[in-house]
This record gives structure tokens, C-alpha cells and sequence, in this order.
């Protein structure tokens, strides 16, 4: 509780807690639709937003609102989908480049140097090319949860790099502990704070890139997520005819979505880094 | 990027010949190597990525010939099937085809574009280089320049007013996807509030690109918006990085030294302070170029810029996969080898790697 109550202290924090709590209610919300999302023509087309439809109704004659429930629901799920395989990927990744050293660490860093410097973009466009027939959310998410890792795995290695050299780890092998048991419950609760952050901040980046890759058409724009109802958005030259509630609402939706994440990730690892907590919170 | 800290030891005996030879085996080599390895990993994965994915290359593209509707005699499709698998390299072991892929590769020749049949990729590429290029070298430099001094003075000056406002615009604006922020600038700059700028395009239609001031200030005018959106994006990430390390650099004895020797403010800031914090950010620069590359192309689309990133956009529109494997080989040569040349410019900022 107290851990909450310091964190409430700065404003980002409730900013991004605020945002999203209504962004979760938003997806919740999407189970009680009274429309089904694949259907067309369900309401009167291109409405402005009205008592009965709120945010308006766009040019496939679908209800803006619960359009938008969807869209953030599945937007969720593929950036949830990418970032919990990836922080499964990085922390393997990490723990035994950071543990074994050696050969085994070069060839784990080289890698994910490369991914680095490789523009990824591209390779990922190529791959959805390669499997547009079968693209749903689930392959979404594991596609990018392939390339998301690089940058964690660097991270955690670093943390299990300074780690193996105190003091307990000598004590811990000495006493018999294997090997599996030492990284999981010794370095683990070390690593955890950091594994957090960087997740909130992979499920950011999943999120822009499967927008990015509905603005190309790499996605299948049957299933509504924030990306496609921008790219129906797009097409049907909503900006131009003035159908503002239309184009707005994913960009509006997407945009406090990304800041209230990044917030959210700043304001713990401050939190969590100690020489800045003790100016929020004073010392105790 | 990979720089050794024994670079920065101090020698027994000064002669240069020693320095130069230390200098080739402990930094160029291993720099060289990673360079050469990156790039064939990333080759190998772009010739991998079509033969493990379910979908046969050629029956795609010719299933999409068909859904455009066009029919042929059943003598045709099987030339059109022979050539195209002879142009993927799909005869023989995947190890003859890695052989012929790599050849191709040497030879320069990325094969011909579908959609724009016979035009060559390599053509298509060359035509909307430029634009990228030019694009992506001034929000470099703006960013760099800008990003860098703005964030140095006021990491000096963290406690006051216009330091933290500028602190609080780069919380805003780091966290925006390339896509979602110009889309942002097109809304307001070019659509549903003013109408500044024009929406698409690099230059005006009809307009024949000749060294005229008019043509200049045509292409100038038609890139503002997507500069702008590169260059405030890129901005605030180097902003924000430079104005941290320079806080750090504040507390360090020398600073407090100068400044109780009385050396002139502007002179600690600009010769001692940015100068050190510098160094990590050139680092961070050859890191980050693949993002802004990335970054650059997904701008154009939104912009309807004629670089690159349109050309992508095309490609993937038409199903044009010879044209985007050409794209993807010639970024990852093109951004490995920048990042390179970036590295490599290294030790003229920092003295300790140059002089042993």
C-alpha cells in the first residue's frame, strides 16, 4: 500500500493510472456491445455523434463507439500477446548470455546487436507479406514478439552480469543450490522491477507498429483494432469530407495510450531508481 | 560502439607507429568484422524469410496475377513460372540457391519489379533515393544541432522555468509513434484546421525538377511538414538523453572547479560540458539510426513523400515482393554502413582513442 500511495505522489503516475483504467473499461466494455464488429450496415452511415450513437457512425455503417471498444480490446491483446513472449525471450536470452559468458554470450549479443541495427521495420514487412492469408491477432503478436526482445535481453544480461559477481551467488553455490534454482529465485526478484518496465514499454511499441503495419494493409482489416479503424478512417478520405469523429477517435484513443504508458514506465523506474525517489518522496 | 576502455590507457613509448597499429587491432578490426558479420546475418535472414514462411513465393504471384484478372494461355504460365522461379532462385539445395542469391547480390542486380514490369529495382530504388537521402541527412542534422545545444543549456540551467516546459514537451511528444505524429501534423497543418502546407507529394504536380529557385522552393515547401515531423520526433528522444547526461556532467569536480576559478559561464557550458556529454550521444546516434530509418519511411507514407517509403508502400500495395526484398538488402547495407562511418568518426571527437 505504501509503494502506492508514493507513487500517487507524481502526477504522471495518476495521469497514466486514470487513462488507463478508462482504456481497460473501454475493452471490458466491448463484451457487452449490442453490435458484432464484422458486421456492415448495422446503423445509418457517416451520423455525427448523437444520444444514441456517441462518438457517430462511419461509412461502413458501423457505431463508432463500440467499434472503438473492439479496436482497443484487440490493439490489447496483440501488444500483450508480443510483450509477455518477448520478456519470456529476453530474460532467457539475457540470463544465459549474462550467466554462462563466454561464447555463448558473444554469439546471444551479437544477435541482438543485430537486431538493433538491422532496420526491422522492413523485415517484419516482409514477413507479413510472406503470411497476409493467415495474419490474425495471435500470429501478430508472436510475429513481433520475435524482434522485440533485443534491446531487454542487453538490459537483464547487465543486471545478472553484476549480480553473479556478489557475494550471495558464492554462497548459494557453495550451499548446493543448482544452477535453474539460483536464476529463479535468486536473481529473478532483482531482475523483476526492470522486467516490468521495460513490458510496458514493449507493449507500447507493439501497439505503434501494428498501427504501422494496418496503415500498409499487413493486417487483416476485418478485425477491428486501433490501427485498421484508422487505415477504414484513411480510405474513406474521412479528413477531407470533415468526418472528424470518425479519423479522431483512434488517433485520440492511441495517443493517450502511448503517453499514459510511457508515463507510467518513467514514473516507476524513478520510482525505482533510489538517488530519484528520494526527491519525490523524501527521505524516511 | 564497441570501444575497448584499454584504448584509453596511457602508453610507455609515444611513437605513432605503435599508436596507428594498436589503433587498427583494437578498435578497426573488431569494428570491421561485426560490420561484415551484421550484414551477412541480415542478408542470410531476408534470403530465409520467403523459403520458410508456408507461402510458395511464385504460386502467390501468380495467384495474383489472376485475381487482377488477367488470363493466359496455360503455355504462358508455365514461361511466367519458369522465369520467376529461375528470378527467386528457387532451383536446386537451398545451398546452391544461398550461392546464386549472394552472386546476385555482388553482381548488384536485385532482378526486375513485377508491377512496373520491365523496369529493374535497382532503378526504381536509385530514382527514389534521393528524396529519402535528402530527408533523412537534414533531420539528422537538425536534430544533432538542435536537439544537442538545446538539451545541453538547458541541462545546465535544469532548474529553471523554460527548461522544465521544455522538459515537459519532450514527455509528451517522445512516447508518439513516426506514424501517429505526422499523421497529427497532416490533420492540423494540412487538413481540418489551417491548410499551410500541401497534403502529398514531393513536389508540385507537373513541376519539372530543374535548378530553378521556383522548383527549390516548390520541393522545400512540400518537405516542410514531413521534415518537421522527423526533426521534432527525433528532437525531443536527443533532447531529452542530452539534457540527463549534462546533468550528470554538472556534478562533476571540474565543473565546480571552473566555476569557482571563475571561468565564464558560456564557456563551461559550451566548452567543457556539452563538449564531454557529446561523446555518449554520437554513440547513441549510430544506434538509433535504424529507428530513424525506419521512422523516415513510415513519415513519407503518411505524407505521400516520394522516396522510399512510398516506394515500399507501393510494393507491398501491388504485392510487388522483388521490389521490397531489393528495398530491405540495399537498408541494411546502406544503414550498417552509416553506422559505420559514424563509428568511425568516433575518435575525432573524443582525443583518447586518437592518441592512444
Amino acid at each position: 500500500m505504501k509503494v502506492l500511495k508514493d507513487l500517487f505522489r507524481d502526477y504522471r503516475f495518476c495521469f497514466s493510472f486514470g487513462v488507463l483504467v478508462i482504456i481497460l473499461t473501454l475493452a471490458i466494455l466491448s463484451f457487452f456491445s449490442p453490435y458484432d464488429p464484422t458486421l456492415w450496415n448495422v446503423v445509418p452511415k457517416d451520423t455525427k455523434p448523437s444520444a444514441e450513437h456517441w462518438l457517430g457512425t462511419d461509412s461502413n455503417g458501423q457505431d463508432i463507439f463500440w467499434q472503438a471498444t473492439f479496436a482497443v480490446r484487440n490493439s490489447l491483446i496483440i501488444s500483450l500477446i508480443a510483450a509477455s513472449v518477448s520478456r519470456v525471450i529476453a530474460i532467457l536470452v539475457g540470463m544465459i548470455a549474462g550467466y554462462l559468458g563466454g561464447s555463448a554470450d558473444r554469439v546471444l549479443m551479437f544477435i541482438s546487436d543485430s537486431l538493433l541495427v538491422i532496420p526491422l521495420f522492413l523485415i517484419i514487412v516482409m514477413i507479413a507479406m510472406m503470411v497476409r492469408k493467415f495474419m490474425n491477432l495471435a500470429l501478430l503478436g508472436l510475429m513481433l514478439s520475435a524482434f522485440g526482445w533485443a534491446w531487454d535481453a542487453r538490459v537483464i544480461r547487465s543486471i545478472i552480469l553484476s549480480l553473479r559477481e556478489r557475494e550471495f551467488t558464492k554462497t548459494a553455490i557453495l550451499s548446493g543450490t543448482g544452477t535453474v534454482k539460483l536464476v529463479l529465485n535468486e536473481y529473478m526478484p532483482f531482475a523483476m522491477p526492470l522486467i516490468f518496465s521495460t513490458l510496458i514499454n514493449n507493449i507500447s511499441w507493439a501497439i505503434g507498429l501494428e498501427m504501422t503495419l494496418a496503415l500498409l494493409g499487413l493486417v487483416n482489416i476485418n478485425i477491428p483494432t486501433l490501427g485498421t479503424m484508422l487505415n477504414w478512417a484513411i480510405y474513406y478520405q474521412s479528413m477531407f469530407l470533415g468526418r472528424w469523429w470518425w479519423v479522431l477517435t483512434p488517433v485520440v484513443l492511441s495517443l493517450f495510450m502511448f503517453i499514459a504508458l510511457y508515463w507510467l514506465s518513467v514514473s516507476i523506474s524513478e520510482y525505482l531508481d533510489p538517488r530519484t525517489r528520494i526527491q519525490r518522496v523524501g527521505a524516511q | 560502439m564497441i570501444l575497448g576502455g584499454c584504448l584509453a590507457r596511457p602508453g610507455f613509448s609515444q611513437i605513432s607507429e605503435v599508436v596507428a597499429v594498436t589503433f587498427f587491432k583494437r578498435y578497426l578490426i573488431p569494428r570491421l568484422i561485426s560490420y561484415v558479420l551484421v550484414i551477412w546475418l541480415g542478408i542470410t535472414v531476408v534470403f530465409f524469410i520467403p523459403r520458410l514462411t508456408p507461402t510458395d513465393p511464385v504460386m502467390r504471384m501468380i495467384g495474383e496475377m489472376r485475381g487482377r484478372g488477367s488470363t493466359m494461355e496455360p503455355g504462358t504460365m508455365d514461361d511466367i513460372i519458369a522465369d520467376l522461379t529461375e528470378m527467386y532462385g528457387l532451383e536446386g539445395s537451398w545451398l546452391d540457391q544461398y550461392w546464386a542469391f549472394w552472386g546476385r547480390l555482388f553482381r548488384g542486380d536485385f532482378g526486375v519489379s513485377f508491377f512496373q514490369f520491365p523496369t529493374r529495382v535497382n532503378q526504381l530504388i536509385f530514382t527514389a533515393m534521393p528524396w529519402t537521402l535528402g530527408l533523412l541527412l537534414t533531420t539528422t542534422v537538425i536534430t544533432t544541432i538542435f536537439g544537442n545545444l538545446i538539451g545541453g543549456v538547458a541541462g545546465y540551467y535544469a532548474r529553471k522555468g523554460w527548461s522544465r516546459t521544455l522538459d515537459a514537451v519532450a514527455m509528451v511528444v517522445r512516447p508518439l509513434p513516426y506514424y501517429i505524429f505526422a499523421f497529427a501534423l497532416l490533420v492540423i497543418f494540412a487538413g481540418l484546421v489551417v491548410r499551410w502546407f500541401p497534403t502529398a507529394g514531393g513536389a508540385s504536380l507537373g513541376a519539372l525538377p530543374t535548378f530553378t529557385w521556383s522548383y527549390i522552393k516548390d520541393v522545400l515547401w512540400h518537405s516542410t511538414l514531413p521534415a518537421l515531423s522527423l526533426s521534432i520526433l527525433g528532437g525531443a528522444v536527443t533532447f531529452q538523453t542530452m539534457k540527463l547526461i549534462v546533468q550528470n556532467v554538472n556534478a562533476e569536480s571540474f565543473v565546480q572547479y571552473a566555476k569557482l576559478g571563475g571561468v565564464t559561464e558560456s564557456r563551461i557550458v559550451g566548452k567543457y560540458v556539452i563538449r564531454n556529454a557529446l561523446l555518449p550521444q554520437i554513440t547513441g546516434l549510430a544506434l538509433g539510426l535504424g529507428q530513424i530509418f525506419s521512422g523516415a519511411l513510415i513519415t513519407e507514407i503518411v505524407f505521400s513523400y516520394p522516396g522510399m517509403g512510398m516506394l515500399l508502400y507501393n510494393a507491398v500495395i501491388r504485392g510487388d515482393y522483388n521490389l521490397i526484398m531489393g528495398i530491405t538488402l540495399f537498408s541494411i547495407v546502406g544503414i550498417t554502413t552509416a553506422i559505420l562511418v559514424v563509428d568511425l568518426t568516433y575518435p575525432l571527437f573524443d582525443p583518447r582513442v586518437r592518441y592512444y
